[in-house]
């Protein structure tokens, strides 16, 4: 059953520390202010799987120490570069990563939603991405002769977390087009889905709705969130740029991204 | 017309790279190739294009895995890739230099490299910094290996590399350089150059046309500004 929660620090208590958690890309539907609540409560050991690639919030926990390990097919800030407390991880020994492709990350989730242990992709033969990825193998494929495949195992995730424009009372969940956030929620255990608004009416009842809305069945918890995925763009706001700027100039130093957390976690305090 | 910026020429000559392309995609982190695509199109409206992060210049609705599932499918003809290390045997490097497990530098990641070179007919690799920092003998990390034993399934790979100073072809598994940009000389490229490359016949880039250059200025400045405000911004005009 869907559950609504009133506010973000109840929406963050749903998520456990260590668990895996499937987030989408900055141009989809990122939970930024469930992020925040996440830091707030001091979220700890999380596995992050970027769908397919991380970029703000991803640095944002990275900073904050939430992290454990991500696996991703890249993580930048867009125009604005290097994601800077990624980066600056790694290259400490702080962070574990999984480098994938794109592609294997998408693959992985569709085979999570088949309920099947794996799938084959073409491509990725010759990257040293199977050297660092012994989980990713190669076999010959028995359809063919003499033909190498890559198989990807599935990815399930104990956790899909988004922002999504609204959901109706029933916790039908309205996606649109961004339908790699349907895969992850087919794929994960668990959802958990901020939206802007409350729809009124049934999703649905509308089949041009319906045709973008991802089922109540694979939704566990909702929170109201106006604005949740402030600074970036989200529909048709075309998102803060000052702010994205300020953030990524902030974070090049430990220093600096403290002070930024510190004054973002009191904004919202 | 005569003056032009590094970049405006650069977009040309990957443009004119898309004359017989039918659907040529570009992927994250792209500015020069979305300039590129969108400079052909506006020349020869037939080209298909689309563009990670554009509204206007994505047609997909199946979710981000859509484009890769097109490209396996050889729905689409031509996509670029870069690297913060490209080697002469077309390997790129867009993980980290020095040591994996002990970068000396981390970068974003491979992002979809790995896949689209295998399988898009034909990837132009695309690089502004012309330095023997970047073109090296051999990159710390292949993101995408540039060539394949012939037993596997390889329908795309790299058929161009441009950058600053430079138009090379990649044939029979080596660099060709084919252009010299106006302004430098091919001692200049083999000096910057840290790999092996073949050259005869090289001929000097050809400047952007008026109207290559009217039309960048114009309706593609705009309409890269969509997806790559900064990127429009600064790189138009002189």
């Amino acid at each position: 059953m869907t559950r609504f929660v009133p506010t973000l620090a109840d929406f963050a208590a749903a998520l456990a520390d260590g668990s895996h958690v499937a987030i989408p890309p900055d141009y989809s539907g990122v939970a930024l202010a469930a992020t925040r609540a996440l830091i707030a409560r001091k979220a700890r050991g999380l596995r992050l799987v970027a769908v397919p690639q991380a970029g703000l919030q991803a640095d944002i926990l990275i900073g904050a120490g939430c992290v454990a390990a991500i696996e991703t097919a890249g993580n930048n800030l867009g125009e604005w570069g290097l994601a800077p407390r990624y980066t600056d991880a790694i290259q400490r020994n702080e962070l574990r990563i999984l480098d994938a492709t794109c592609p294997a990350l998408h693959a992985g989730l569709q085979a999570a939603e088949k309920g099947i242990p794996f799938i084959p992709l073409r491509g990725i033969l010759g990257s040293d991405l199977l050297r660092i990825r012994p989980d990713w193998r190669v076999i010959d494929n028995p359809y063919g002769e003499h033909d190498p495949i890559v198989l990807i195992p599935a990815i399930r995730p104990d956790v899909a977390l988004f922002h999504a424009p609204c959901a109706d009372r029933d916790g039908n969940v309205f996606v649109g087009v961004r339908r790699e956030l349907m895969t992850m929620a087919h794929a994960a255990a668990r959802t958990l889905v901020t939206i802007e608004t409350i729809h009124e009416g049934r999703l649905l009842d509308d089949p041009a709705l319906a045709a973008g809305t991802l089922p109540a069945l694979y939704v566990d918890t909702l929170c109201v969130a106006p604005g949740g995925m402030h600074p970036l763009p989200f529909g048709n706001d075309r998102g803060d740029d000052a702010a994205v700027a300020a953030y990524v100039q902030a974070a090049q130093s430990r220093a600096g991204f403290d002070a930024w957390l510190a004054a973002w976690l009191a904004e919202a305090a | 017309m005569s003056a032009f910026t590094p970049a405006e020429l650069m977009a040309v000559t990957m443009a004119r790279l898309l004359d017989t392309s039918r659907h040529v995609a570009v992927g994250a982190l792209s500015p020069l190739p979305a300039t590129a695509a969108l400079l052909a199109q506006a020349l020869r409206p037939a080209l298909r294009v689309t563009i990670l992060g554009s509204r206007r210049h994505l047609a997909f609705t199946d979710g981000g895995r859509e484009l890769f599932d097109c490209a396996a499918q050889g729905r689409i003809d031509t996509f670029f890739l870069s690297g913060v290390q490209i080697d002469g045997d077309a390997n790129i490097n867009l993980v980290a230099t020095g040591d994996y497990a002990q970068p000396t530098k981390r970068f974003p990641g491979s992002f979809g490299s790995a896949y689209l070179y295998s399988l898009v007919k034909t990837v132009i690799l695309f690089k502004p910094e012309h330095t023997p920092r970047v073109l090296v003998p051999r990159v710390d990390f292949i993101s995408a290996a540039g060539v394949s034993p012939p037993h596997e399934y390889r329908p795309g790979g790299p058929r161009h590399l441009v950058t600053g100073l430079a138009l090379f072809d990649f044939i029979d598994r080596r660099f060709v350089l084919r252009s010299v940009h106006p302004g430098h000389t091919a001692d200049e490229v083999a000096r910057a150059t840290g790999f092996e490359y073949a050259a005869d016949a090289v001929t000097e880039t050809p400047a952007p046309s008026a109207e290559e250059l009217a039309a960048l200025r114009g309706p593609v400045r705009s309409d890269v500004a969509e997806t790559y405000p900064r990127f429009a911004a600064k790189s138009f005009g002189v």
